[in-house]
């Protein structure tokens, strides 16, 4: 083997680092260049808050914007409390056995599971079995089920970086358990796990495959009135006009995606916000 | 003390044939002893000998601990500790507890002592104020901390801190304090201002403490408990133990020569 000398092989591996640190960055940018150049002409008061029109090819997106918002809403307030209740009852009252290292494993791999595959399983259960139909609501928990792994790994993470000696404080002073979840614990984890529930939301948002057969409509002119109700949605609209719809503007399209991909941004930016400035109150 | 006074003495705490085990390891074997009501009980004896795991006995709070253990009994105020029917939450609250590193709830200085109020008494506002105002003077930080008791707790000094934990175990009025080394992580000042604290302390409370430190036994314990092993080797009055032990094994580590 040959041997290089050491300043040889740091001069290496730094320009490896830098070369794999440039194979992610690239692509985004690449990304956001195109979807900004192509997109932002046609972003028009108009394109917000009109329906689409002749088959799609004018007029805006405005019920695919809404039901979007409609389904990360729907899935937020399914998601975040089973998440949360799941995460602690592994955290702080499950003891270490058998059953809950299965249970870890499963949750380690629904994370994995092809998004398709919650998608039928969204159909089989909440659209057929429960005779939700294609609606607000099956969408919504089709989503809830493909967060909540990674919602739930956040939460965790989040509760277990509680110092033990709070819980210890709480329980020495005569709480139950419950209580010290309740005042001590989870207020302070509480920035954590909304954090990792945003990020899996705008994940969610993104989605196309689980709410294709659960919930997108391909045209609605009119918005849904209940949660039983189909919607369009925004990767779902974004999907149809660029495989469906022959001879549409690619401004639309990109438009289409522009408006997407800066939800998914925003949530993130909340996000990465609630996470800094938790951090910088930096409180044990 | 008189001999007078030892007759009258009531018992806070009795110790029977109690056994601990982590798993398979031993780490109480066979203690047997008794703490006098009001008085300052020292626990000492080489690291690893058995002293907190002794203490966290009393309130259970090796009970967070999987495959614990435990033959024998403990009685608080002659009601035992282990059993199916034992209430944690009143045998918590009547036995508080001050741990070796300050740790204050982040939250306020007042949230903090008022947090065991919230848990046990339905009180009015100006009831807690009261409370809170009477524990924060009973460790002597009332007039320090008056004007901010809605500030941080965790921006207090470590004596401060320290302090805080004291008053917020007081505050929901135990009748005993376990206090596991509460002047290791404090500065030699600060270390005894929390003594003259403790025994300020006992007129109103029965008073365990763990200690490293030699001498701060002898300064503020009226007993004092020698372990070894996970075995009781010899109680008896502090004065005693310090001056005259009766086994060979205790006059060892107080004289330094092992320990
Ligand atoms: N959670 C645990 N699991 C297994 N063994 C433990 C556990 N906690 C303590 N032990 C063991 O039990 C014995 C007694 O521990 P303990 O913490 O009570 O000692 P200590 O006298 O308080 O020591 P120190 O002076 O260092 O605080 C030690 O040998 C320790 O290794
Ligand atoms: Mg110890």
């Amino acid at each position: 083997m040959i041997r290089l000398n050491p300043k040889m092989t740091e001069k290496i591996v730094f320009f490896l680092l830098l070369v794999a640190t440039l194979v992610i960055v690239i692509p985004v940018m690449l990304i956001t260049v195109m979807i900004l150049t192509n997109g932002a002409g046609t972003l028009s008061w108009e394109f917000l808050t009109q329906p689409p029109r002749l088959g799609m090819r004018a007029g805006g997106i405005f019920p695919a914007i809404v039901g979007t918002v409609y389904l990360v809403f729907g899935t937020l307030c399914f998601a975040l409390p089973v998440g949360i209740l799941a995460a602690v009852y592994l955290s702080e009252y499950a003891r270490d056995n058998w059953l809950t290292r299965l249970i870890d494993i499963a949750i380690i791999n629904l994370a994995g599971v092809p998004s398709v595959v919650y998608g039928l399983f969204g159909l089989g259960l909440f659209v057929s079995f429960l005779n939700f139909g294609t609606s607000i609501i099956a969408g919504s928990l089709t989503l809830t089920i493909m967060s909540l792994p990674v919602i739930i790994t956040a939460s965790r993470e989040a509760l277990n970086s509680i110092p033990q000696s709070f819980r210890e404080a709480s329980l020495a002073l005569g709480a139950t358990r419950w209580q010290t979840v309740r005042r001590v614990v989870l207020p302070n984890a509480l920035p954590g796990i909304m954090t990792g529930t945003i990020l899996a939301l705008s994940r969610a948002a993104g989605e196309t495959a689980p709410i294709l057969f659960t919930v997108a409509a391909f045209y609605l002119p009119s918005l849904p009135t209940s949660i039983f109700d189909q919607c369009m949605a925004l990767p779902y609209h974004l999907y149809v006009i660029s495989t469906q719809v022959p001879n549409i503007k690619p401004g639309i399209q990109y438009g289409t995606a522009l408006v997407l991909i800066s939800m998914v941004l925003v949530m993130n930016v909340v996000a990465v916000l609630i996470r800094t400035h938790f951090r910088k109150r930096k409180l044990w | 003390m008189s001999q007078d006074d030892s007759v009258r003495m009531k018992t806070a705490i009795r110790i029977e044939n109690f056994n601990l085990y982590y798993d398979q390891f031993r780490a109480l074997s066979d203690v047997n002893l008794e703490i006098c009501e009001r008085r300052v009980t020292a626990v000492i004896g080489p690291s690893g000998c058995g002293k907190s795991t002794l203490l966290r006995a009393i309130n259970r709070m090796n009970d967070l601990i999987e495959k614990v253990r435990v033959e024998g009994q403990i009685f608080v105020d002659e009601a035992p500790v282990y059993g199916d029917h034992v209430d944690l939450v009143a045998l918590r609250r009547k036995v508080g507890m001050v741990f070796q590193r300050p740790n204050p709830f982040p939250l306020s200085i007042f949230e903090n002592v008022a947090f065991g109020l919230r848990l046990h008494f339905h009180s009015s506002p100006a009831e807690r104020m009261e409370r809170v105002q009477k524990s924060l003077e009973e460790v002597g930080l009332w007039e320090e901390l008056r004007d901010r008791l809605g500030g941080f707790a965790l921006n207090l000094s470590g004596e401060q801190q320290q302090r805080l934990c004291i008053a917020r175990a007081i505050a929901v009025r135990p009748d005993i304090i376990l206090m596991d080394e509460p002047c290791s992580a404090l500065d030699p000042v600060a270390t005894q201002r929390i003594e003259e604290l403790i025994r300020f302390l006992k007129k109103d409370y029965t008073i365990v403490i763990v200690t490293h430190n030699m001498s701060q036994a002898a300064r503020v314990s009226d007993e004092t408990a020698y372990f070894y092993l996970g075995k009781l080797i010899e109680m008896g009055a502090t004065q005693k133990i310090f001056t005259a032990p009766s086994k060979k094994e205790t006059e060892d580590y107080i004289t330094g020569k092992f320990g």
